[in-house]
């Protein structure tokens, strides 16, 4: 027996056979959108740095959920397995381990008022000025640009990778190797050899024998031993 | 006819769905509440007869009832938040831990259609949830605001971002098999996988390495023994959880429990071949998959307790390390190796695809 049917739609007339679905849809949307706009907001008003991260990691987990709405589950899940599950984390970390003076941090508050509002009027008139120079129609497809639609019984991760690995393995490539670089580029600057730190070698303890180690010195009454 | 359309012939379309779910995520989650409660129970028997002692043998027969006495007892005690705590993220947390590792449940397939949500991308919503985790800890150790709740929530934050990376390769060479994301669809990609007769990817030599690494991984991810060092009662006390007491404390610990049990389904499920018997002959359906299902992920945590048993706790820098330099690097090349050969014998030659 089928456990959980999905979802099965009335069998009366059709006006009311697709009714409550779009109400939910429409419900959770709301729901999820509200949520990430007050955690945003929060994620720039709360006073706690830590506070600030997990309203952010909010915003985060709530957008993966208007992912799912809009059908994209695959893209929904590695929103959360990336950004909540890894990079959120580490983000976190860091700002637990730092010794943040709250103080410090406030005092250069009005200093810098001036600056962050001319920085905003800024941004808020280029905002409009585009709004004012180009239309916001619907975009036109083109046979460049037409969506390829997905073939028949592709789920949406099959899809997903049919496109990325073929159309656009160049830019997915490249994307990649931006990332490796930075990675690398991370390494080489923290890591450092000091000389004279004496280094775990695991290979090296393992193959330790007790005839390398150890020696057997008969040491006279009052003498001591050089070891 | 599926059970939430049996109810939405008596309610009506909305309610009748909305109530069938309902309870369903009830006959879900309770079971696993009451499978936590014996598991626990379990985990201790195994391990005092692995030490020639008799483990709970007082309440109820044969001392069945001593988690739920503990359990009571805990209920019972006195809630205390500590002074300095930050409050709201203090009282948060342990909830966090504990819904977390009830909802994974949803997409876990129990038999042949027996899931509560038949995921297309259900293997990625489990690896969500369980990355998510961390936050229960990580949350709890920040917001004790002392010293040794802190420790431990650093370290397990680190541990488990780490043997994350290893698990979602191992993930792939299974999904690489199956084709597909979705639970019930690896089950049954399982079925006679291996010389035609034996269900399992852990039958599959190929397979083999990445179930013992999976394991293993399971293990540091479930914070179990001998990667528990985020509770290392000998340096940090209990860890994280040190300043959490009664209902709190009961939901860190029914989490951890049940993310135990879950990373048992799982493994069950990747690699023992799910609902389905290990090997592929006819009288054996005769049990019904549940059964087989039930029986795998209690095999499977006899392994945790065994393991618990028997291995010391490892050195963080050690733990690291494997994590680091000897799983990520081997899952990767073994993701390599898996890809190659299914390419090379033609697995994927009958997928859809998108001609360019």
């Amino acid at each position: 027996m089928l456990l959980h049917g999905g979802w099965v739609p009335p069998r009366a007339e059709p006006s009311i056979r697709t009714a409550p679905r779009p109400v939910i849809t429409t419900l959770a949307f709301y729901l999820f959108a509200g949520i990430v706009v007050t955690a945003a907001t929060m994620v720039i008003l709360s006073r706690n740095p830590v506070h600030s991260v997990l309203w952010l990691i909010l915003a985060f987990f709530n957008a993966a959920g208007l992912f799912v709405l809009l059908g994209a589950e695959f893209l929904a899940m590695i929103l959360v397995i990336v950004y909540v599950g890894a990079v959120a984390v580490l983000f976190l970390f860091v700002v637990m381990m730092l010794d943040i003076d709250f103080a410090a941090l406030r005092a250069g508050f009005v200093k810098y008022l001036p600056a962050g509002i001319a920085l905003a009027v800024l941004l808020l008139v280029e905002l409009l000025l585009v709004q004012g120079v180009s239309s916001f129609g619907p975009v036109t497809p083109t046979a460049a640009n037409a969506p390829v639609s997905a073939a028949a019984g592709m789920t949406n991760t099959q899809a997903l990778g049919s496109l990325i690995y073929t159309r656009y393995v160049y830019i997915f490539q490249a994307a990649g190797m931006v990332l490796l670089t930075a990675m690398i580029g991370a390494i080489v600057l923290t890591h450092r050899q000091r000389p004279g730190t004496r280094r775990q070698d695991i290979g090296m303890q393992n193959a330790r024998t007790p005839a390398q180690s150890t020696s057997k010195v008969r040491v006279t009454s009052g003498e001591g031993v050089e070891l | 006819m599926s059970w939430t359309e049996a109810f939405q012939d008596v309610l009506g379309p909305g309610w009748g769905y909305f109530i069938g779910t309902l309870l369903l995520i009830l006959l879900i989650a309770l079971p696993v509440m009451v499978g936590v409660a014996l598991a626990v129970y379990a985990d201790r028997k195994i391990w005092a007869s692995m030490q020639l002692r008799r483990g709970p043998n007082v309440v109820g027969p044969f001392g069945i009832l001593q988690t739920f006495a503990d359990a009571l007892k805990l209920f019972l005690k006195e809630t205390i938040i500590p002074s300095g705590a930050n409050k709201g993220v203090f009282l948060i947390a342990p909830m966090i831990t504990f819904t977390l590792a009830l909802i994974a449940w949803a997409v876990i397939p129990f038999d042949a259609g027996l899931v509560l949500a038949d995921l297309n991308v259900g293997l990625l919503y489990l690896f969500a949830i369980s990355s998510m985790g961390v936050y229960g800890i990580i949350m709890s150790g920040w917001a004790s605001n002392s010293k040794y709740p802190f420790l431990g929530g650093l370290r397990s934050a680190a541990q488990m971002v780490s043997y994350e990376v290893s698990i979602g390769f191992v993930i792939v060479c299974v999904v690489l098999y199956a084709a597909s994301f979705n639970l019930s669809d690896i089950v049954l990609a399982q079925k006679g996988n291996v010389l035609g007769f034996l269900n399992g990817n852990i039958f599959n030599p190929l397979l083999f390495p990445m179930a013992i690494l999976f394991f293993i991984s399971a293990l540091a991810e479930t914070n179990r023994p001998p990667f528990d060092l985020p509770e290392a009662e000998a340096e940090l006390v209990a860890g994280y959880q040190v300043e959490y007491s009664s209902m709190a404390f009961a939901l860190f610990f029914l989490g951890e429990y049940a993310n135990i049990l879950l990373m048992c389904a799982l493994t069950s499920v990747l690699f023992l071949g799910g609902w389905l018997p290990p090997v592929d002959w006819a009288p054996l359906y005769v049990i019904p998959g549940f059964f087989w299902m039930m029986g795998k992920i209690f095999f499977m945590f006899f392994v945790f307790a065994w393991v618990k048993a028997t291995v010391p706790r490892y050195r963080y820098d050690q733990l690291m390390r494997l994590g680091w330099k000897v799983f990520l690097p081997l899952s990767l090349l073994w993701v390599v190796i898996v890809s190659g050969w299914l390419v090379f014998t033609g697995h994927f030659d009958t997928l859809p695809g998108v001609s360019i």
